[in-house]
């Protein structure tokens, strides 16, 4: 057999491994990425969304957030506008989670309609980039304005 | 000066739309006039540039706050370091960062041109002045840095506090300049399709651009690592977020460029397959860039949507259909000068670790895009985490770990059994040796031991390596083993800086390989409570709180709290975590509160304790975790950037002198090339 053959054997074997290996991967621990209001349809089509584990992008209800006194657990709400389920989470949240703010959550969705999540990440929409409708609303702007 | 640098914008656009004109019909028709004209007009477009920058700059740090983007990312508090790098913080600087940094490597590499290649540099020029009009073009019409506000406010947002750590500062910098320098080997790729001049020629033109590329690539990625690690506070240095993928995907293509370009030189073999590589590091920088400002692939990283993305992605479009249309019709001239003898070849070896190379660069790409295909194509938004990239990467990596063992054993062309034999013995016993007595030691992680099995195959080849180049000096020169070693780095600095960037690789690997051995341990402590946990290597650490301290510094709000700490009984002393808030130079908040993590390091592992937050006066929630080796990631990342200082560092003088002495009477270039008399 040729060398140049036998290079394409080998390398089809490594590079078909590796495929094998993203497909298994993919389907073993992708998960679905939807917003609340599509959530609630796929449970409503399908009743094997609830205790499945999902990602879920909404905002975080204004005045919403609850957290136990005593413990590290979290209650919060969030919402797309279309669909608002409660959240349970347990753990340390990170610097950004506050009011109005997008959060992802990954966990599951209980048929009680309660969202039990394991990871909560929050993302501050003025991390690097304000948005220009919001830049007014930072405090120091406020007072800025009183004073005017 | 700040009306100056935002007109020099404008004419620095118009210069490199004159340059990619004048330099494209200049190389077509031959007209030195033409050429000469199109190369000046790309050093007026960096002196311009410089202009615009020295205006943003003057801006800052005269906190003109009608600027928006003055008002936007400084405030008058923030400290000066930050105040000069907010330059780069942002969506419209980095970009005109972006394009400083583009016109003056463009400038270098035209001046160090200026006798050499003459034949590609109209082509050269042309293409990167195109490069350089995208870049001036999307700043001027869809992000101006020097846009203004119909108000003046009395004082800036100020910067992330994240944002403000020194790894910050020069972090993206880095990357800049490595995604930057990937500009100039498409320029050479695309002046050789061109041209039809794929020879050797435009090869070695690029292979000291790659190798920059790859040197601030990797220190990029590394110091990001870094700045994750101290400053986000989660516990680890690598999450698999689209944005670390996107600096990782042309980090390794130019790697597996940088080993595929030996293989052309030595063998005249994967000429296709380099033009490739280099054209792909290019685009992937770019693809890079569109996806952190896009917002089209969420990320904690990301910039805020922005018009910006279909700026990039409509010059990405562009660049993918015009490399493919070049490519494709070139094929004929692309053909390799010589086959594959031996699949038992150092040939071979290249060619398996380049497949991997782009294996993995492929799973990073498919697993960081899988959202938007799996949209596309099922109607079904599925995302990939950590498990996808380490499933898929962790036997990729482990293969590529083998080879770095393998590959500088066997000869080229077709190794003989006596060589292999000669070759393999020691390092393949040192690997067995070390595997069993890791296995002995009670090492059950499957993964961890095949990495440090690997490992010692690879160490054990580089001291080999140097070894024999030693014995091999001495022998011939006299010369003691001090003096020997220095000299044959010097004498083969790509050989042995090789040897190094492997070195740290494998620093690298057994620091990943420790990972398997984190634990994190949640804690609830009011003052003078304490709590006792073990870590991995079984030492009992206990945890005394000291009680939480509230003050205030510069431009923040600080809540501390210390830990006495102690280490199997043993004072280790004190660890203490913050939370701090910034506020403006009014002491009104700004952003949401970031963390400041405490760090007790040691060769062994990394104590880590992250203070979470506080309920009541001084109930204490505070996240400890014990993070093996993690020391090691950053002194491998410094060998990898030592070894790569030492492949780049210029040939001494000296051979370029004798090469000039024993040639006397070179031809001066006009004469080679009478169309290009230069005016």
């Amino acid at each position: 057999v040729k060398p140049r053959i036998k290079f394409l054997l080998g390398g089809a074997l490594v590079l078909g491994t590796a495929g094998y290996l993203m497909a298994s991967a993919i389907s073993e621990t992708g998960v679905y990425y939807l917003t609340p209001g599509e959530l609630s349809a796929k449970t409503k089509v399908d009743p094997t969304f609830y205790e499945t584990g999902v990602k879920v992008g909404a905002r975080v209800v204004n005045g919403s957030i609850v957290r136990d006194p005593g413990g590290r657990q979290v209650a919060f709400k969030m919402t797309d506008g279309a669909q608002t389920y409660d959240v349970v989470y347990r753990g340390i949240t990170p610097d950004t989670f506050t009011d109005d703010v997008d959060v992802v959550v990954e966990g599951r969705l209980g048929r009680d309609g309660t969202f039990r999540a394991t990871t909560l990440l929050a993302k501050c929409a003025s991390r690097y980039e304000n948005a220009p409708d919001k830049y007014k609303d930072t405090p120091g702007y406020k007072q800025a304005e009183k004073r005017a | 000066v700040i009306l100056v640098g935002e007109l020099s914008l404008w004419v620095a656009l118009l210069m490199a739309v004159w340059a990619a004109t004048v330099s494209f019909a200049g190389g077509q028709m031959r007209r030195g006039d033409l050429i000469a004209s199109g190369e000046r007009a790309i050093y007026a477009t960096f002196a311009m540039v410089v202009l615009a920058s020295l205006g943003l700059w003057t801006a800052l740090l005269t906190h003109d706050f009608s600027i928006k983007y003055v008002a936007s990312f400084t405030s008058a508090n923030l400290p000066k370091i930050y105040t000069i790098t907010a330059f780069w913080g942002g969506q419209s600087g980095s970009l005109l960062f972006w394009a400083l940094i583009l016109a003056g490597m463009c400038s270098v590499a035209l001046w160090t041109n200026r006798d050499r290649n003459r034949e590609l540099m109209p082509y050269v020029s042309g293409t990167l002045a195109l490069v350089l009009v995208f870049f001036l073009a999307t700043i001027c019409l869809g992000s101006n840095p020097f846009e203004r506000l119909d108000w003046i406010p009395p004082d800036g947002r100020g910067m992330n506090p994240q944002l403000q750590n020194p790894g910050m500062a020069i972090h993206p910098p880095n990357l800049y300049f490595g995604y930057i320098a990937t500009t100039i080997p498409f320029a050479f790729a695309i002046a050789a399709l061109l041209t039809r001049r794929l020879d050797a020629e435009w090869l070695a033109a690029v292979r000291r651009w790659a190798l920059l590329s790859w040197f601030f690539n990797t220190t990029g990625i590394v110091l990001g690592m870094w700045w994750a690690y101290v400053e986000l506070g989660w516990g680890g240095y690598w999450a698999w977020d689209p944005v670390e993928n996107a600096s990782l995907l042309p980090w390794l293509v130019n790697t597996a460029f940088l080993h595929s370009i030996m293989v052309q030189e030595k063998r005249g073999m994967l000429r296709k397959w380099n033009v490739t590589l280099v054209v792909s590091a290019f685009l992937l920088s770019i693809f890079g860039t569109f996806i952190t400002r896009s917002g089209i692939i969420s990320s904690v990283h990301s910039f805020a949507q922005s018009p910006v993305g279909k700026w990039f992605a409509g010059f990405l479009i562009v660049a993918i259909i015009a490399t493919a249309y070049l490519v494709t019709t070139r094929l004929k001239d692309l053909r390799s000068h010589t086959e594959l003898e031996s699949m038992i070849s150092r040939e071979a070896a290249f060619l398996y670790n380049n497949l991997i190379f782009i294996g993995i660069a492929f799973s990073v790409l498919w697993g960081t895009m899988f959202p938007i295909i799996s949209e596309a194509v099922r109607g079904n938004k599925i995302t990939v985490g950590p498990p996808f990239f380490n499933t898929v990467n962790v036997p990729l990596g482990l293969l590529l770990l083998l080879l770095t063992g393998i590959g500088p054993l066997i000869a080229w062309r077709r190794a003989s059994v006596a060589n292999l034999r000669r070759q393999f013995a020691a390092p393949v016993g040192g690997a067995i040796a070390v595997g069993v007595i890791f296995f002995v030691l009670g090492l059950r992680n499957f993964a961890a031991l095949l990495t440090y099995t690997f490992s010692a195959l690879v160490l054990t080849t580089i001291a080999q390596e140097f070894y024999k180049g030693v014995g091999a000096r001495r022998r011939m020169y006299d010369e003691s083993a001090i003096v020997a070693l220095p000299r044959l780095v010097a004498r083969n600095r790509r050989r042995y800086g090789g040897y190094i960037v492997h070195l740290g690789i494998v620093v690298i690997f057994a620091a990943f390989a420790g990972l398997a051995f984190k634990r994190e341990f949640d804690v609830n402590l009011r003052a003078g409570e304490s709590k006792t946990v073990t870590d991995a290597w079984g030492h009992q650490w206990t945890f005394l709180s000291q009680g939480i301290s509230r003050y205030r510094v510069l431009n923040r709000e600080v809540t501390a709290i210390a830990l006495d700490v102690t280490r199997d009984g043993k004072n280790a002393g004190v660890i203490t975590s913050e939370k701090r808030q910034h506020v403006d130079s009014r002491g009104a908040p700004t952003f949401e509160p970031s963390t400041e993590v405490g760090i007790k390091g040691s060769f062994k592992q990394d104590v880590y304790v992250v203070l979470a937050g506080v309920r009541g006066t001084d109930a204490a929630e505070i996240r400890v975790t014990f993070n093996p080796l993690v020391r090691w990631v950053w002194l491998g990342g410094a060998l990898m950037a030592l070894g790569g200082l030492v492949v780049m560092w210029p040939q001494a003088e000296r051979h370029r002198a004798r090469a000039k002495s024993a040639v006397p009477a070179r031809t001066p270039v006009h004469e080679q090339l009478p169309g290009l008399v230069r005016a």
